[in-house]
């Protein structure tokens, strides 16, 4: 039944390897082939980004220069999101429109640290030389290019979405509760019109020493999500930036906007992640939204890591769920903050187009029928069950 | 009655937990603050030779094993946690019946690891990311790896403390206690739950945060006395004082307060949130989004300008931001604006940057209880552009039903609350 507080998703924008925007996405998901990056940082391979015209979305270049990539693809993929949605440009409407971005940090000055590190250790006086060389090396500007909350602020700046602006930080479980609360917000009629998402860039050393820390990242040979859990399993990092717009449908209808699908249902918790307390969140999560859901028709877009033990864990339990299941890490890589959202694009984009993109590797089912109706899931690598459910709008 | 003008659930504040550079607790802290003491101090965590700066509110007194910011800002957020759930007497010891959101200061690894990494590649000449990288593959650096995940400091509260569903960390710079406070309100208002925990912690003073700010001309270098330097309002001010704390409230429909026979401290009566397009780090020249962002409280809480008795002000020191903070508060309140007590807990404490928009909260809500308004310290020279009423130098008694506080924040963030009392 509809109903005019429904949380509909108007607007996708989303840059990965696979291109810029939804239908770059939806063709190339429909005659896949990986884009990897096997060079850059040995022993580890990346999913860059697809080459970007910053400035279409991002005009000036002065506020290019004062943001690092992670921003400049964040505000690229919410400008594509708020074209998709017809309000680009409309000040009343922006000036009303609430933001929640997930985000990490930012990009590092790596030659900065880089001296720092090999001069520290030879330093007569080394804590003196640390001082000295973060005042004198520091580029001042570096910091706002680094602060979670500066993604939001360059798209208050650059597309005037200015009606609140909130950061959620936490890996993949911020993007999916950005997402939660901006549908609780509609629902609740605390707001109408809100702008979501976050951006990674993994094409940085930084972030590939932390996975590496954690003993996370997967090694040659490069294999799809499902595959290579039979070899260790691990996460090959993608950057990707992903904004939705979702309104709800009295809104949505009022300004005459179509709509890509309809959240029907979300749901985030958290585990300590001891065996099978994963699948039991996800368990009572999908039980609570037995009235919406309908295997008939459905299928899953899964946002597994490939982190071992959580992915074969979220396996065992699509099996259970017995639809047809696409792991979107295989194609854009694991984004983290942005995982969350850049599935549920995807899973709207299928919706929309009444079918499910072909099967991305030899685990996965193809499936002919139309599809009605598909479920997101976001399990964290670490941390952090979600689960959604997108129906036609 | 136990909904508001709107219809909405009234929620209010049942317990909180304060911890500042001048000590831990509610006691401790107002009997410093209603005093006109400083916490203000010379750094001594780490070395200041050369630098710009050398002074901050530092939390001296709590220390864990392995320190870093997420650490012991994670340490701050328990200590204050404990505090505000035994004072609201609420749910059971590890079984907080609510979710927790928690305004945290970006997570990142520091020096202290990178060195260590670095130490372990063995690379002599030259040391670059290859070579972490690859004594990262050691698999020694795990705990390093957990440590600074963003979501470490808010999953190991909520196992601690048993809140219930995912746990959500916000930032929002400076202005991200504020935003904590407004999610929990929200979720109340939207009858998700009966009650919310909502923290906000920053302890991150260390070297790069404090050079970062430094490059950035934000900080006061009136370095001799320490506590001399943090002068809002006055007409000599030249920036803030860095600082550490962390504030935690347990917020509540007032529906489940009464029912359970708790003590109402305080009530969130309304908030406003108006994001700022114009610069990353300044405010719009005309104020106009932080004079929304105060009508948007007010309008919130159902109350008229008239209403307000006091303003928490965000009050940071800079040129910049208590100029605008005036030119906002003399839009909303007109002629009245010079008349209305609008003190600055900073120029004591600091600017406790993440946590102040908690911090600052409580404060007010012990101004409100306690009749009492905190001063202005280092208010020497007046300045002539901001006729500001900033309760110079001394605490002043005054009956307060209706307050206001403000956070701002970099990257166009702005967070007015209004706060009013129990009775």
């Amino acid at each position: 039944m509809a109903h005019e507080r429904d949380a509909l998703i108007t607007g996708i924008g989303i840059v990965s390897c696979l291109g810029s925007g939804a239908d770059a996405h939806w063709q190339a998901l429909n005659s896949f082939s990986p884009v990897l990056d096997t060079t850059s940082f040995p022993p580890f391979a990346v999913h860059p980004l697809a080459p970007l015209e910053l400035d279409t979305q991002i005009p000036k270049r002065g506020d290019q220069r004062q943001m690092e990539m992670w921003q400049r693809m964040g505000v690229f993929a919410a400008g594509l999101a708020l074209d998709s949605a017809g309000v680009k440009g409309n000040t009343e409407l922006l000036s009303k429109m609430g933001m929640i971005v997930a985000a990490g940090g930012g990009e590092r000055d790596y030659a900065v640290d880089s001296a720092i590190l090999s001069g520290y250790p030879k330093a007569a006086n080394p804590d003196a030389y640390l001082n000295e060389h973060l005042l004198g090396d520091l580029r001042p500007t570096l910091f706002l290019a680094q602060l979670s909350n500066l993604l939001a602020g360059n798209i208050s700046i650059v597309h005037g979405v200015i009606g609140s602006s909130r950061t959620f930080m936490g890996e993949e479980a911020s993007g999916a509760d950005a997402v939660r609360i901006a549908c609780a917000r509609i629902a609740a009629d605390q707001a109408d019109i809100m702008l979501v998402g976050g951006s990674y860039n993994a094409q940085r050393p930084d972030v590939l020493l932390h996975y590496a820390m954690g003993g996370l990242n997967r090694h040659a040979p490069f294999e799809p999500v499902w595959a290579r859990q039979a070899s260790g399993g691990g996460m090959s990092l993608g950057s990707v930036g992903c904004f939705l717009v979702i309104e709800s449908r009295s809104h949505a209808a009022a300004r005459g906007a179509g709509a890509y699908g309809h959240i029907a249902a979300i749901r985030t918790d958290r585990s300590r992640r001891q065996p099978g307390e994963a699948t039991k969140n996800a368990t009572a999560q999908l039980a609570a939204m037995a009235g919406h859901f309908n295997p008939d028709g459905a299928a899953a877009i899964s946002g597994a890591s490939g982190a071992p033990g959580a992915t074969t864990e979220e396996a065992a339990f699509l099996a259970g769920v017995g639809v047809p299941v696409r792991a979107v890490a295989t194609a854009l890589g694991h984004s983290l903050e942005p995982s969350f959202p850049a599935s549920l694009a995807l899973a709207a984009l299928a919706v929309k187009n009444g079918a499910l993109f072909p099967p991305l590797e030899a685990a996965e089912q193809p499936m002919v029928a139309p599809l009605k109706q598909a479920l997101v899931t976001s399990w964290g690598h670490w941390r952090g069950e979600s689960l959604a459910l997108v129906t036609a709008a | 009655m136990d909904t508001d003008h709107l219809g909405r659930p009234i929620v209010v504040v049942t317990g909180m937990g304060v911890l500042t550079s001048l000590g831990q607790g509610q006691a401790d802290n107002w009997k410093a603050l209603t005093n006109g003491t400083s916490g203000i101090r010379r750094i001594t965590r780490f070395p200041i030779e050369g630098l710009r700066t050398t002074i901050a509110g530092t939390v001296d007194f709590v220390s864990v094993p392995e320190p870093s910011a997420p650490a012991l800002s994670q340490r701050l957020a328990e200590l204050v946690i404990e505090e505000a759930v035994s004072e609201a007497g609420i749910g059971s010891a590890g079984n907080f019946p609510g979710p927790l959101f928690l305004a945290l200061p970006p997570v990142e690894m520091e020096w202290a690891q990178r060195f260590a990494l670095a130490d372990a590649s063995g690379a002599n000449e030259t040391v670059n990311y290859d070579d972490l990288i690859k004594a990262a593959g050691t698999g020694r650096f795990e705990p390093f790896y957990r440590r600074f995940l963003f979501g470490s400091v808010a999953e190991a509260l909520a196992d601690r403390f048993g809140t219930k569903g995912s746990p959500v960390a916000t930032s929002t710079a400076c202005a991200s206690g504020g935003t904590a406070i407004q999610l929990g309100v929200e979720a109340i208002r939207r009858g998700e739950a009966d009650a919310a925990l909502v923290v906000g912690t920053d302890c991150s003073v260390n070297a790069e945060s404090l050079v970062r700010f430094s490059l950035l001309s934000a900080l006061s270098t009136r370095n001799d006395p320490p506590s001399s330097a943090s002068r809002p309002f006055s007409k000599d001010r030249e920036g803030f004082v860095m600082a550490e704390g962390a504030g935690a409230l347990v917020l509540e429909s007032l529906a489940s307060a009464r029912a359970r026979g708790a003590t109402v401290l305080g009530v969130v009566e309304g908030c406003g949130e108006v994001a700022d397009g114009f610069h990353r780090t300044r405010s719009s020249p005309d104020g106009k989004p932080i004079i929304a962002c105060m009508r948007a409280a007010l309008m919130d809480a159902g109350i008229a300008p008239e209403d307000v008795d006091y303003i928490n002000a965000h009050g940071t020191g800079t040129p910049e931001n208590d100029k605008m903070e005036w030119v906002g508060a003399s839009a909303v309140f007109g002629e009245r604006a010079s008349a209305i007590p609008m003190s600055s807990n900073k120029s004591m404490i600091g600017h406790s940057l993440t946590a102040a928009g908690a911090v600052e909260a409580i404060f007010t809500v012990l101004s409100i209880r306690n009749g009492l308004l905190p001063p202005t310290i280092n208010y020497d020279i007046p300045d002539p552009a901001l006729p500001v009423d900033c309760v110079p130098n001394v605490a002043r008694a005054a009956t307060v039903r209706h307050a206001i506080s403000n956070s701002f924040g970099f990257g166009g963030q702005n967070v007015c609350l209004v706060l009013g009392s129990a009775d």
